[in-house]
């Protein structure tokens, strides 16, 4: 018997705008201070993030650890260039200057660039950076190269916070006052948008030579892959990529200052990464919304006294939550999605699999 | 810049102590290729046990105790954690370190309660002594030669005795010294002992100069020791005392400047990424080759 | 196997959504009162004891008259865990669970990084020790009742070149603390105002080595070392000036106020002074009440930081409380938005004075600080002096 197979790519694409919808009406219902809100807002920044670091570790088998750096240079270039110049007085405190004309003014950069561009920018500069970085460091090998990324990553943070470059960083202090959307939707269409270019990229040549290398790169190399060039490019990107990641982030937290871009950041969004599964786009971004419910959300009523009695108390929380990271890592290696990728027939075959297999057991048992 | 004896000493000791932490490290990268992102935090938890130990019983007998619940505590992780994924890629072993660096620390936060933990003052390491025309406490001067001797003693026992044999063997190559006979989990296991015994000896040394525990003090000692292993070639003892000497004086010598004094972690990346480019497998490692 | 698993997980998760949207109704009148405090990170200890005063303050007078209707007051909690990257979550969550205003909180960076979430949610917040300008400047829904850093900077560099006499200075500062920060940056003003010299040093998070800046300090000639940290850092600090014997003067701002403190400090050589809101024994009533509720519970001592030794701040917290009692009487309805406008005609005196805010900002107008002094044989603080900007 022949039967049309049915075209679930359509079922696909149709939740995906069933999501975007969601959002909309999250935006027109939610109070913007409401805690769903801000966990829209972070799950979709951290998504983007993870994606790019995705890329890095699960598709190019490079294993960095600087990513926390290039959002801070993104969420940096971003501030700077998107405080309004009558707010520069107030924000840059402690490190007024006086221009030709003798006036009083914050900080060195008096330049206020639009949102969209300032985002760009803040990709750019942070891919610019990766590129001096990567010169050196992708010539290390795994362990090598992590410590080396997390430690320019550490470099960078101190830069950003010296005081000699406070009139154009602020120093260790906030930067505030720059726009930012208080709505969730521009959120989730920036990071959606940047996600879909790196799902091209995976799609396209540079992608499977990406593979390759993080399969075998002596092989790759035989097989006449730049390796060199390829891991550059896809460190560029990747760093582009977490640059606006960073921009998204400043604008979530409505201020921004060095101190909190710490290798404990990077770590949190390679969880993240491991927990979606390593080489799956589609994983790192259910489980990055996943992760921030969890950690700032859902289990918060574990840290009320007396929930638990004898147990819960502040803290609590954080406790049950990386013992459940500790499970899934040692139980769950492969994370969410593994490598595959979202698709609804998976999951219908899946479930199909699911009653499928009780039925032969039960006629196993007959 | 104003550079004196002081800064010399503060050098010497911080060395010390981050050779006591980055031998731990260098052990179990040598055998496990694996580096253990929770060592730092098994040097907190030495920290807070005593305090918490100093409570109930009396000082002297709550320093062998914290050392063997150290060891203990050492041994559980890389049972708990690290054994179940001996077949998994090296890069899951590296994340469920992570995860456990996370654990201990919010575990460490759950239980202090977020306080500060003052750590008990030990009497006469504690107190404080003249050195060359610098008042510094006595442990200062006690730390980097407590590290040597222990070090030497370590040597010994890895040249000298049949364990230490067995742990050469495995560091040289994994599944031959399994074919060999070799029983590779007494081996890690001792790996994780010695290395956990060593922490929680430098713990004592550190928190006696630095009377507080927090959550995230052993965050920062325990990525430079790290950069220190890595520094003077990871898998190699001497190396990583080399390299935690250096280290520690370097970072020292920073601080003397007021002005760039808020350098001073970010030197050690600096010049770790130096001696990486410059000598990937740091200043005694040996030459790897890739295998097809 | 692992199948089913998920799909528990997952239903489980979507209840949990659901389970957040219902909200309860009772003919109980309540009002809910947020507080906005670190129970953990650097400056979790402070944060601590300035909640006890709030929860002090709670337990006083946990009922409040609105247009003759009683409602009871609840508080809810929320930690920013001292750390800028918390606070727009942990605010979040105070106002998802309902408080009308906000009390907190102890440092001032989460206090800027939270205040946008506040202002969004249109909910008045008031500041009890957050002394850094920025936190009120230019908006009207943040408030605070103590005084800023440019006032107390001003006194500490006065005291010192006056009254000490002293002509060089050393400030130590952590990285990106903007309390730390903004205190040290006006303190430094004021003394090379007056004449004297400043050297300024700042150190990196989770710094617990401190012997080569005292070392720095000592070489350059310093007199007194200025650090403005969290007790965290205050501790070590104490330590190991005292361990190295060096011949300075420690001075700080109302953080250091603190009976961790006066622990690290028992019995060593040290010269400690600070800079704060309130003297133990300056109302005897609330030391007495305070002390008897301390000690009533074990977990309220631990918090305390073993004894009960009252802290500036939870004078303050307890003050703050009132303040937020004061504005609600005032307002007539336990509605946001006329609370903030009542706060700006709020005028309380409290055990640590005279509580009134100014027309700018929503600053308490505060003319005078007290300066203690550690003494180290009774490990109490000796009262030195009332001091004001001139």
């Amino acid at each position: 018997m022949k039967t049309k197979k049915f075209n679930y790519r359509i079922v696909d694409v149709a939740l995906l705008i069933a999501l975007f919808a969601l959002v909309f009406l999250a935006d027109q219902f939610l109070p913007t201070y409401d805690i769903k809100f801000k966990v829209l807002q972070k799950g979709a920044v951290f998504a983007l993030v993870a994606v790019s670091m995705n890329l890095l570790n699960g598709f190019t088998g490079l294993f960095s650890l600087g990513q926390a750096g290039f959002m801070l240079l993104g969420a940096y270039t971003y501030a700077i260039f998107t405080i309004p110049n009558e707010a520069r007085l107030s924000v840059y405190k402690y490190y007024t200057m006086t221009n030709s004309a003798g006036e009083e003014i914050g900080g060195l950069v008096q330049l206020v660039l639009p949102m969209g561009i300032a985002i760009v920018l803040a990709g750019l500069v942070a891919a610019v950076f990766a590129y001096f970085i990567g010169l050196p460091v992708l010539r290390l090998k795994s362990d090598y190269l992590a410590i080396a990324s997390l430690g320019f990553a550490e470099i960078l943070r101190a830069i950003c916070q010296w005081k000699g470059l406070g009139t154009l960083t602020n120093g260790s202090n906030q930067l505030r006052m720059y726009p930012y959307f208080n709505s969730i939707m521009p959120y989730f269409l920036i990071a959606g948008l940047c996600i879909a270019i790196i799902a091209l990229l995976i799609k396209s040549t540079y992608g499977r030579a990406f593979k390759a290398i993080r399969d075998d790169e002596v092989a790759a190399e035989a097989m006449g892959i730049n390796l060199a060039k390829h891991k550059m490019i896809s460190f560029v990107i990747s760093s582009f990529f977490a640059g606006i990641g960073g921009a998204l982030f400043a604008m979530y937290q409505n201020t921004i200052q060095a101190k909190p871009f710490t290798t404990t950041l990077t770590y949190e969004i390679l969880l993240i990464v491991v927990i979606g599964g390593i080489g799956s786009l589609s994983g790192s971004v259910i489980a990055s919304f996943l992760y921030i419910a969890c950690s700032e959300w859902w289990l918060r009523f574990l840290d009320t006294e007396g929930v638990i009695p004898g147990l819960s108390r502040n803290g609590f929380r954080l406790v049950v939550f990386s013992a459940a990271i500790m499970v899934i890592v040692l139980f769950f290696r492969r994370g969410l999605m593994g490598d595959k990728e979202f698709s609804t027939e998976r999951i219908v075959n899946g479930v199909k699999s699911i009653f499928s297999g009780k039925k032969k057991k039960t006629k196993e048992v007959e | 810049m104003n550079l004196t004896i002081d800064h010399i000493l503060a050098g010497i000791s911080a060395g010390g102590q981050y050779a006591l932490i980055a031998i731990g490290y260098t052990m179990v990268y040598g055998i496990l290729r694996l580096i253990n992102f929770a060592h730092g935090d098994v040097f907190m938890a030495s920290g807070l046990i005593i305090v918490y130990l100093t409570t109930a019983m009396p000082l002297q007998y709550a320093i062998p105790v914290v050392i063997i619940a150290t060891v203990f505590i050492g041994f559980l992780i890389e049972r708990a954690a690290y054994k179940p994924l001996r077949s998994a890629p090296r890069m899951s072993v590296m994340i469920s370190a992570i995860g456990v660096s996370y654990l201990i620390q919010n575990l460490a936060l759950y239980i202090t309660g977020g306080l500060p933990q003052t750590y008990p003052a030990i009497p006469w390491i504690s107190d404080s002594v003249e050195l060359f025309g610098a008042v510094t406490k006595r442990v200062t001067v006690v730390t980097p030669v407590l590290t040597l001797v222990l070090v030497v003693a370590l040597v010994v026992l890895i040249r000298y005795t049949k364990i230490g044999m067995a742990m050469r063997a495995v560091s040289k190559d994994f599944e031959t010294s399994q074919l060999m006979g070799i029983k590779i989990n007494k081996v890690i296991s001792t790996t994780f002992i010695i290395g956990s015994f060593l922490a929680a000896i430098g713990s004592l040394l550190y928190f006696s100069s630095y009377q507080s525990v927090t959550p995230t003090s052993g965050a920062m000692p325990g990525l430079k020791a790290f950069v220190a292993a890595v520094f003077g070639g990871i898998g190699s003892i001497p190396g990583a005392v080399v390299g935690a000497f250096v280290i520690g004086i370097c970072e020292n010598i920073i601080k003397s400047s007021t002005e760039f004094s808020i350098f001073s972690d970010a030197f050690t990346f600096a010049l770790l990424i130096i001696v990486l480019c410059v000598r990937p497998t740091g200043i005694f490692g040996e030459k790897t080759t890739d295998k097809v | 196997m692992k199948k089913i698993v998920a799909l528990v997980l997952a239903a489980l998760m979507l209840t949990a959504v659901f389970a957040g949207c219902g909200e309860t109704k009772t003919d109980e009148k309540v009002i809910k009162i947020g507080v906005y405090e670190p129970a953990s990170g650097s400056n979790g200890a402070g944060g601590k004891q300035e909640t006890l005063g709030i929860k002090y303050a709670h337990s006083v007078c946990p009922t409040v008259d609105i247009n003759g209707e009683t409602y009871k007051v609840e508080l809810v909690y929320a930690d920013n865990q001292s750390s800028n990257d918390k606070a727009p979550t942990a605010a979040a969550d105070l106002i998802s669970a309902g408080a009308k205003v906000v009390l907190g909180s102890y440092g001032s960076g989460v206090s800027i990084a939270a205040s946008d979430t506040f202002k969004n949610a249109g909910v008045p917040a008031i500041g009890v020790t957050c002394t850094n300008p920025q936190v009120t400047e230019g908006n009207t829904h943040y408030f605070r009742i103590c005084f800023l850093d440019p006032f107390q900077g001003t006194v500490l560099a006065n005291y010192a070149y006056n009254e000490l006499g002293y002509r060089t200075a050393y400030t130590l500062a952590e990285n990106g603390n903007d309390y730390d920060e903004g205190l040290a940056h006006y303190f430094t003003e004021a003394f090379t105002a007056l004449g004297g010299k400043v050297e300024n040093a700042n150190f990196p998070e989770n710094t617990s080595d401190f012997n080569s800046y005292i070392t720095n300090a000592v070489n350059a000639g310093a007199e007194v070392i200025f650090a403005p940290t969290s007790t965290n850092y205050a501790q070590l600090i104490v330590e190991q000036a005292a361990a190295k014997g060096a011949n300075v003067t420690l001075m700080a701002g109302d953080t250091w106020d603190s009976n961790q403190i006066l622990a690290a400090a028992s019995g060593k050589n040290v010269d400690i002074q600070v800079t704060t809101f309130y003297q133990e024994g300056g109302n005897a009533d609330f030391d007495k009440g305070f002390k008897e509720w301390l000690e009533s519970n074990s977990q309220n001592l631990t918090d305390n930081g073993g004894d009960s030794k009252i802290a500036a701040v939870s004078a303050m917290g307890y003050d703050a409380y009132f303040t937020a009692l004061e504005a609600i009487k005032l307002a007539g309805a336990a509605d946001s938005a006329k609370i903030m406008e009542a706060i700006w005609d709020v005028e309380y005196t409290g055990v640590t004075g005279q509580i009134k805010f100014d027309d700018i900002n929503g600053d308490a107008v505060r003319t005078t600080a007290y300066i203690k002094k550690v003494n180290t044989e009774t490990a109490l603080w000796d009262f030195v002096k009332e001091q004001g900007v001139n």
